[in-house]
This record gives C-alpha cells, sequence and structure tokens, in this order.
C-alpha cells in the first residue's frame, strides 16, 4: 500500500515537520491552508497547496467537508491532521475513512474510547491502572457527594460537570469548607455553564505531569518512554523534558507498562501519549487521559530515542508494521524543549502579531528548531500563538541546560515580542536547574515577580 | 452632531457578543456610556473586550459579527 499523496489538514510548525517527514518517505504533499496562510513556509515547502477558506479556524481549518473537498480535488489519498483543529475529532476520522481515504491516525472507534476522559478512565480502571480518585461521573445530590467524599478524602477538587479549560474547579481541604463550598458550587455552575453538575477528584498537591508516548500498528503496541511536562502556565505546557529526571526506575517501568496494556487493549493504531500524574510524595501515579494524536512536546522522545515519530506515523498509516519490539527502543541522553510563543512575558503574556523582521536560528550539535518562521513572515493573529520549539539534547540533563543555555543565546527574532526571556529565565532558576518543580510551580514564580522577562 | 468611531486596538476576529448563545452586547440605536463594551477581539485564541472610548448613540457597526478585524480599524460609529 503505502500514501500517494498526502494532505496536511494543518498549519505552522507542525504542518512543516509532516511535510519534512512525508518527502522523506516519497510521499507527494499538498498543503491545506486558509486564506490568512497562504504565504506560509508550510505553503512553500509543500509540492502543492490549496485553499480550504477564510482567516478563522471555524470556516477552514475545523470545516471538514472543506478540507475533505480538498483532499478530493487534490487527489489526495491520506490526511494527516497534525494537533489540535480535527485531529481527535472521531467523527471527522469515521468520514476520511468513509470517503476511502486514509486518516493519519487512530480509528474513529479508538479516538472516542480513548479520548473521552470518563470512558478513558473507566477503561484505565477496568486493566488495573491507577486513575485519580473521584466520583467517577457527575453527582447531583449533595447526601451522596458527602459519602464519595469520605472515601476520598480531602483535599479535593470539586469540578463543574459542564466546565473546561480550568474553568470551575475549586480546592476545598476539609469537611466544614466542603459542606459550605458545594451549594456555591452548583449554583455557580448552574450560572456559568447552565449546568449544577459537579464531580470531584482527589487534589495532588504536588503533582508531576509525566506522559508515556506509544506506538500502534492495530496489533502491536510499544511505548517509547515517557516525557515531563509540569512546566505550565494556565494549564498549557511551556518546557518539556525527556526523561523524567525524578522518576524511580521501578515507577518508570510501571508507568510504561499501563500505557501499553491500555493502548494495546484498543488495538491502538499510530502514535499516541498517555498523561499522568506522579505524586513525588507518596510514589504513586494516576491516569488521566490520553491524547490520540502527534503532540507538540514529541521532539524530545524523537531526541532520546532516535525515532523519526512523525515518519512513523505515516508508515503505520500507510499500512506497513511496527519496526521496533520494544527491546529495541533505549533512551540515550537528555531533552529539552521550549516553546517559543509570540507573547511578550514583560506583559502578562500579551499576543504580539508583527512582521518578524529578523531570524537567527540557533545551530550546533544536539540543537534543533522546529519552526514555521522565516525573516519577512507576518504572523497571523488568528491562530495559537507557537511560533516554534527549541529542542536540545546532550549526554546529561545538566549538559543540556548548558546548552540550551546557549540556543538560547544564539536564537533571534525580531519584529515581534517572544516568550525567549522566559524560558531564560527558566534556565537560570534553581528550581528548574534541580528539577524539583511540580505542576503549580510556574504560576506561583511568575506571581512572585521573577527576574526580568524583558528581552 | 459630532460621530466618533471605536477602533480595534489588535488585529483578529471581531464578536458583537460574549457568547455564541447570548445577544449582542450593543444594537444599532442603543446608547453607550464611556468605558460601555462594544466587541471583543479574538487573538491568537485569548479574548480582549473593546470599549467605547465616547458616550453617545450606536450609529452604525461598520464590521459584521466574526469577520477579520485589522488593528485601527473601525469598529463602530457613535453619535453624541
Amino acid at each position: 500500500m503505502g500514501i500517494g499523496t498526502l494532505l496536511i489538514a494543518n498549519r505552522g510548525e507542525i504542518a512543516v515537520r509532516i511535510i519534512r517527514a512525508a518527502r522523506e518517505l516519497g510521499i507527494c504533499t499538498v498543503q491545506a491552508h486558509s486564506q490568512a496562510d497562504a504565504d506560509s513556509l508550510a505553503v512553500r515547502l509543500a509540492d502543492r497547496a490549496i485553499d480550504i477558506g477564510p482567516p478563522q479556524a471555524a470556516k477552514s481549518y475545523l470545516d471538514g467537508e472543506a478540507i475533505l473537498r480538498a483532499a478530493k480535488e487534490s487527489g489526495a489519498d491520506a490526511i494527516h491532521p497534525g494537533y489540535g483543529f480535527l485531529a481527535e475529532n472521531a467523527d471527522f476520522a469515521d468520514a476520511v475513512d468513509d470517503a476511502g481515504l486514509n486518516f493519519v491516525g487512530p480509528t474513529g472507534e479508538s479516538i472516542r474510547l480513548l479520548g473521552d476522559k470518563v470512558t478513558a478512565r473507566g477503561l484505565a480502571a477496568t486493566l488495573g491502572v491507577p486513575t485519580v480518585p473521584g466520583s467517577d461521573g457527575r453527582i447531583d445530590d449533595l447526601d451522596s457527594a458527602r459519602s464519595i467524599v469520605d472515601r476520598i478524602g480531602f483535599p479535593i477538587m470539586i469540578k463543574a460537570a459542564a466546565g473546561g479549560g480550568g474553568r470551575g474547579i475549586r480546592v476545598v481541604t476539609d469537611q466544614a469548607e466542603f459542606d459550605h463550598r458545594l451549594p456555591q458550587a452548583s449554583a455557580e455552575a448552574k450560572a456559568a455553564f447552565g449546568d449544577g453538575g459537579l464531580y470531584f477528584e482527589r487534589f495532588i498537591e504536588n503533582a508531576r505531569h509525566v506522559e508515556v508516548q506509544v506506538l500502534g500498528d492495530g496489533d502491536h503496541v510499544v511505548h517509547c518512554y515517557e516525557r515531563e511536562c509540569s512546566l505550565q502556565r494556565r494549564r498549557q505546557k511551556v518546557w518539556e523534558e525527556a526523561p523524567a529526571a525524578m522518576l524511580p526506575d521501578d515507577v518508570r517501568t510501571a508507568l510504561c507498562k499501563s500505557a501499553v496494556a491500555i493502548a494495546r487493549h484498543v488495538g491502538y493504531r499510530g502514535a499516541g501519549t498517555l498523561e499522568y500524574l506522579y505524586d513525588e510524595l507518596s510514589g504513586e501515579f494516576h491516569f488521566i487521559e490520553m491524547n490520540t494524536r502527534i503532540q507538540v512536546e514529541h521532539p524530545v522522545t524523537e531526541c532520546v530515542t532516535g525515532i523519526d515519530i512523525v515518519r512513523e506515523m505515516l508508515r503505520i498509516a500507510g499500512g506497513e508494521p511496527l519496526r521496533w519490539r520494544q527491546d529495541d527502543i533505549r533512551i540515550t541522553g537528555h531533552a529539552i524543549e521550549c516553546r517559543i510563543n509570540a507573547e511578550d512575558p514583560a506583559n502578562n503574556f500579551m499576543p504580539s502579531v508583527g512582521v518578524v523582521d529578523g531570524l537567527s536560528v540557533p545551530g550546533g550539535p544536539g540543537v534543533r528548531f522546529d519552526t514555521m518562521l522565516y525573516p519577512g513572515y507576518a504572523v497571523p493573529p488568528f491562530y495559537d500563538s507557537l511560533l516554534g520549539k527549541l529542542i536540545v539534547w546532550d549526554e546529561t540533563r545538566s549538559s543540556a541546560l548548558k546548552r540550551l543555555e546557549r540556543a538560547l543565546a544564539e536564537l533571534e527574532i525580531s519584529g515581534i515580542k517572544t516568550t525567549k526571556p522566559l524560558h531564560q529565565a527558566l534556565v537560570a532558576e534553581e528550581t528548574v536547574r534541580g528539577s524539583t518543580f511540580d505542576t503549580n510551580f510556574l504560576e506561583h514564580w511568575l506571581e512572585s515577580g521573577p527576574p526580568s522577562l524583558v528581552e | 452632531m459630532a460621530s466618533k468611531q471605536v477602533l480595534s486596538p489588535l488585529p483578529g476576529t471581531f464578536y458583537r457578543k460574549p457568547a455564541p448563545d447570548q445577544p449582542p452586547y450593543k444594537e444599532e440605536g442603543d446608547t453607550v456610556a464611556e468605558g460601555d463594551v462594544v466587541g471583543l477581539v479574538e487573538v491568537m485564541k485569548t479574548f480582549h473586550e473593546v470599549k467605547a472610548d465616547a458616550a453617545g448613540t450606536i450609529a452604525k457597526f461598520l464590521i459584521d459579527n466574526e469577520d477579520a478585524i485589522m488593528a485601527g480599524q473601525p469598529i463602530v460609529e457613535i453619535s453624541g
């Protein structure tokens, strides 16, 4: 089989990344683009480009019918959705399949099973994989809420069933506060979301965010070890590493084994990531959710394993079996990725839109810059702020930190504000150097007035 | 009668409503006070309120809901 012509239904750095992998496999590329992206690097690099609609994502990159039409018109036999947009839309995956095209990713059925937090959590529990202790679904009456809280213990997070993106969450630490807050939380959820339903989870105070990369071909599943993504702002990752420096070997083994068990259970096909919270105090890990797609932070895994994950996705989608057994996959050295966003860290991360009038990309051993920037590129305001990812690899974590410091100093992007100063401050920060942070660290550090974030 | 235009401070996508299922902030013919919100501009997935910088009556919206907007582009005309 194999893919002959691939339509890339995404934009930015991931579109560029997919084009590069496809070209190395001899696959012809067609870049689907909005009218705002006609001058993008992906359009310049692809063999062909096709306009799929207006700048707003809802009218272009999120319009499944427009993308299917573009695939048909351009003679593509496969669609790579990248991340975000339609990547985890089960109905779109089914529609691609129904159109006789190849969706580079899992089946719609797998996306439904694993992409939904509640069903994935149920599946993990069935397989004996620990999940964050919680109410196992929504709670509508207060009496049953109390009995569940007795079982879970404090502190707990009360979440609005209809909430999302971090909205409608509160943490309570004892019974009195719980009794006081619960009716209030329900009323607020009703006012904000039109639904007073709540659910609970134990609040893990010093959590590290650890995730396992898996690859499956529908029959076999392997893991490519883990990444640590605890440095987050507003639940968005800003810095990722592989491997997770603080993770004991026995926990790493158990974690990776559980990820493979979950993916294998559904006959997973493609690249996927299982996310966990690791509690350093108790040594416990808890499964949270699975991302059924390529992730932004995949390069750190590529650096430590030597596996080109995007190329592997294309091979698997083209019908090839996995080319690795678990024993063949080893970790070498340490990799760190910094997300360079078009935001001003000195001005509350205000988005920065404009023309990149100068660009100097770092090089040298162990340095990679995945980006869609070129000198003269006008950053459009319609999409997320990710401009590129600076990834370094070295033999040890401490040498990787030095290399990162060097590479950040070499990186120059002028014409717009970027988060480079944030990363320069982070790489100099003792808590980051010592890997003693948790998922709350970055927000607290920013509130406490860190060193200058002005470029 | 003097009229004044409210300009968009940012480029992005313009919205006349706080959420898709809610009514617009202002309709043509409504009175506005200085500082009243007349719309939202979405830039890189963040939302920024656009406020009237003069009091008066909304004479005309110069851009449709969900249209792309440039920084400095007039959004609404206020007669006062």
